[in-house]
């Protein structure tokens, strides 16, 4: 080959390959960012912080891009975020004023400080509702409470003093759990005081302030910083992740299992097996493969409604303890390359047929098990129509339906979330395949060639 | 058969039934039994709750008038009609890229391949958000010069963006196109060459028909599949998309069984799309024996 014609086909295989793998790029480096990044125009490919060194002290602060032709010198205004806090017990507390804006010049200020009156609940401390909440706190007497729990059923309980506890908000969503109180007071100019807090932060943080600064160029500086603690909040963005994540994995060890011991028994029975009748019987199997899942869907969801299997994980797992077809397919295509001989002279030692099945070609079978095993595990990983279908309440939902939920419900604000919840669904599947690449290749060939 | 069967053939055969009794008892309850309801519920007016009643060809008939049911096929057609071969040209041409004498030729197969294995909730994930109004996609095209469409808003730009998107996961395909070109003898291009064919006509007539039954097998998967796109277009749009443009077969069969509750008329859907696979299928079938080559016929 010319060596010109070499070069254009790495030339074009390169861009291709670099629009292949481009989304999934900007999936990861959106997951990394602060949302202010993550709609920048032109798109930024590195997640960074402008942070302003000032008097020994730096602060990140918020700068959408450098001035062009800006020297050392020349003022930039930024966006800094800060809070006024006051010390309650030793704490310091997020306030906010409920006269205006700021401190102004009064010598003294009217504030309010926000906060959750907790119970202790069965060994949790769950936001509670009481009369007089602070009265309750000093009181030496039982007091009856409402509290509200986990899944939002609220209920009354009697608690003793030491188990009731305030704690004062710190975040938006401190701000937003259930039975928030706040406590005005008129406090001296002076305790309050005033703490800058990361330009990233002022999201979630209660009580911020923001300003914009004029400062020196000269102290501003760009670090890349990868914001990876994007991927816990986007677990506690969407609530139920620990849920949807043992669902998922419950359903992948059962079906693996399952799909894993019937496809090989019944593949067996397909090829090691001569009995009269069995390759019109295999046919019928092959058939099933042609038939659409639609035209199944109804039968099977009013028949699983007849079982009371709606709203559980079953309608996802047992039809796999029953052999689907394609692996039935593909294990057979594998049992039938193993010799004959092998079975014969055990059998002619008086071997059962179940012993040869488990000692002589299920060890035999290991890779065909490994692709039927493998595929089997990323079906359920990605299944979406199924629990789809079949799942109705949300503490029971896969990953692939959960990711659906949290875009639908929170989709077009929160894309650093989303983007990081995303790539906890897909990243699991992409490790597992440069684990397994070779088995990846071979089923993908093993699917195609004996068809 | 007949009862003339040895006492050997008859063990086999208790042997045999025994080891598939799974797949027996399986089909039976969530094959056979679910066929045979769902092409009965097709003649019945049924919404789960109540016992289905027998209405004839009603749900058939209805059809026919239902123009949301002719827009949902017009729109998985289209969708057919282009990521098919659209598909299926660019894993060609990957393929045979991958297939020559290259550098680092398992990054670029991996880097081809990766995207095809994503889950397709997570896919639809990364669309939306690369071509959200002024996203990444824009950017690259304003960059380029040119004005973007509204990728997911405007009606006519959705299915475009639908197969653009499918598209991205041809990495099996390629696969099965690289594994079959592999296959192929060396000398059959050596002598090629000396005969003095250009690239091209190779392609056309020394890969194309050597690799004709992989060519057949991925049409008659990409027709059964293309017919049944329901994820990624659920996902993307959320719902049938503007003026129903998204609305493909599958979503509209879901739509009426789950959320209006025609379960009959979903069933009667669902055997349509049967008999108009079964019948592509069918006519690929028919064509593939003109001009698929198979090894070894000679």
């Amino acid at each position: 080959m010319r060596w010109t014609s070499k070069l254009l086909i790495h030339a074009v295989l390169l861009f291709g390959a670099l629009v292949f793998i481009v989304p999934m790029l900007w999936m990861l480096v959106t997951a990394l960012k602060p949302i202010d990044q993550a709609m920048t125009s032109p798109p930024s490919w590195t997640p960074h912080r402008w942070v302003l060194t000032e008097g020994g002290e730096t602060l990140t602060v918020g700068l959408d891009k450098m001035p062009n032709d800006t020297t050392p010198d020349s003022l930039v205004s930024v966006g800094c975020a800060y809070r006024w806090l006051i010390e309650i017990q030793g704490e310091p507390v997020p306030v906010r004023f409920t006269d205006g804006d700021g401190p102004g010049e009064a010598a003294t200020l009217n504030i309010a400080v926000d906060y959750h009156i907790q119970a202790q609940i069965d060994g949790d401390w769950l936001p509670a509702k009481v009369q007089d909440p602070l009265a309750a706190l000093a009181a030496q007497d039982p007091v009856s409470v409402v509290v509200i729990d986990a899944d939002g059923y609220t209920y009354r309980k009697t608690v003793k003093p030491d188990q009731l506890r305030r704690t004062f908000d710190q975040s938006k969503q401190d701000l937003r759990a259930s039975f928030g109180q706040s406590q005005a007071m008129a406090v001296p100019a002076g305790s309050l005081a005033r703490s800058p807090i990361d330009w990233d932060d002022r999201l979630e943080l209660a009580h911020v302030q923001v300003e914009q600064r004029q400062v020196r160029a000269g102290a501003l500086s760009k670090h890349i910083a990868l914001r990876w603690d994007n991927f816990p909040k986007a677990v506690s963005a969407m609530e139920r992740f620990p849920d949807y994540l043992r669902n998922t994995l419950v359903l992948c060890v059962l079906t693996v299992i399952g799909t894993v011991i019937s496809s090989t028994l019944v593949a067996y029975g397909f090829s090691r097996i001569d009995w009269p009748g069995r390759d019109k019987m295999f046919l019928v199997v092959l058939a099933t493969m042609m038939i659409p899942f639609p035209v199944v869907m109804v039968p099977l969801f009013s028949m699983f409604k007849e079982f009371g299997w709606i709203g559980t994980l079953k309608p996802l797992w047992v039809p796999t303890f029953f052999a689907g077809a394609f692996n039935v397919f593909l294990l057979r295509q594998f049992f039938r390359t193993i010799p004959k001989d092998l079975s014969e002279s055990a059998r002619i030692d008086g071997c059962s047929e179940i012993r040869i099945f488990w000692q002589i070609i299920l060890p035999l079978a290991k890779p065909a098990i490994t692709v039927v095993a493998l595929f089997q595990f990323m079906g359920t990983w990605n299944d979406f129509l199924g629990p789809l279908i079949y799942l109705t309440d949300q503490k029971d939902f896969t990953l692939a339906l959960g990711l659906q939920f949290f875009q639908s419900q929170h989709g077009g604000t929160q894309w650093h979330y989303l983007m990081a919840a995303s790539a906890l669904v897909v990243l699991p599947i992409i490790v597992l395949f440069f684990f397994a690449q070779r088995t990846f290749i071979e089923g993908i060939s093993m699917t195609g060639l004996k068809a | 058969m007949g009862g003339a069967m040895t006492r050997g053939e008859r063990q086999n055969l208790v042997k045999g039934l025994a080891f598939i009794s799974p797949w027996i008892i399986g089909f039976a309850v969530f094959g056979l039994y679910p066929i045979l309801a769902s092409l009965y519920y097709s003649f019945c007016d049924y919404d789960v709750l109540n016992k289905p009643a027998f209405i004839g060809t009603l749900n058939y008939q209805d059809m026919v008038h239902d123009s949301v049911f002719w827009k949902s096929m017009y729109n998985t057609a289209y969708f057919a009609l282009f990521s098919i071969p659209l598909g299926m040209a660019l894993a060609l041409i990957i393929a045979v890229g991958l297939n020559q004498k290259i550098m680092a030729r398992s990054v670029f197969r991996t880097a081809y391949f990766l995207p095809s294995i994503v889950p397709l909730v997570g896919v639809s994930m990364i669309w939306i958000w690369l071509f959200n109004g002024g996203g990444l996609v824009d950017h690259g095209l304003s960059w380029l010069g040119l004005p973007s469409p509204g990728w997911l808003t405007d009606e006519h730009w959705v299915k475009p963006t639908l197969v653009l998107s499918g598209v991205w996961q041809v990495g099996g395909t390629i696969v099965l196109f690289l594994a079959a070109l592999q296959d192929v003898p060396k000398s059959l291009y050596e002598s090629a060459q000396i005969d003095g064919a250009s690239a091209p006509v190779q392609l056309r007539h020394i890969t194309i028909p050597m690799i004709s039954p992989v060519i057949y097998f991925n049409l008659v998967m990409g027709i059964i599949g293309s017919l049944q796109e329901f994820v990624r277009p659920f996902v993307m749009l959320g719902g049938p998309g503007p003026n129903r443009s998204a609305l493909f077969y599958a979503i509209n069969l879901y739509q009426n069984a789950f959320q209006y509750l025609n379960m009959g008329y979903a069933c009667a859907m669902a055997w349509v799309l049967f008999v108009v696979i079964i019948l592509l299928t069918w006519g690929v079938t028919v064509l593939s024996r003109k001009h698929v080559h198979y090894g070894g016929e000679g």
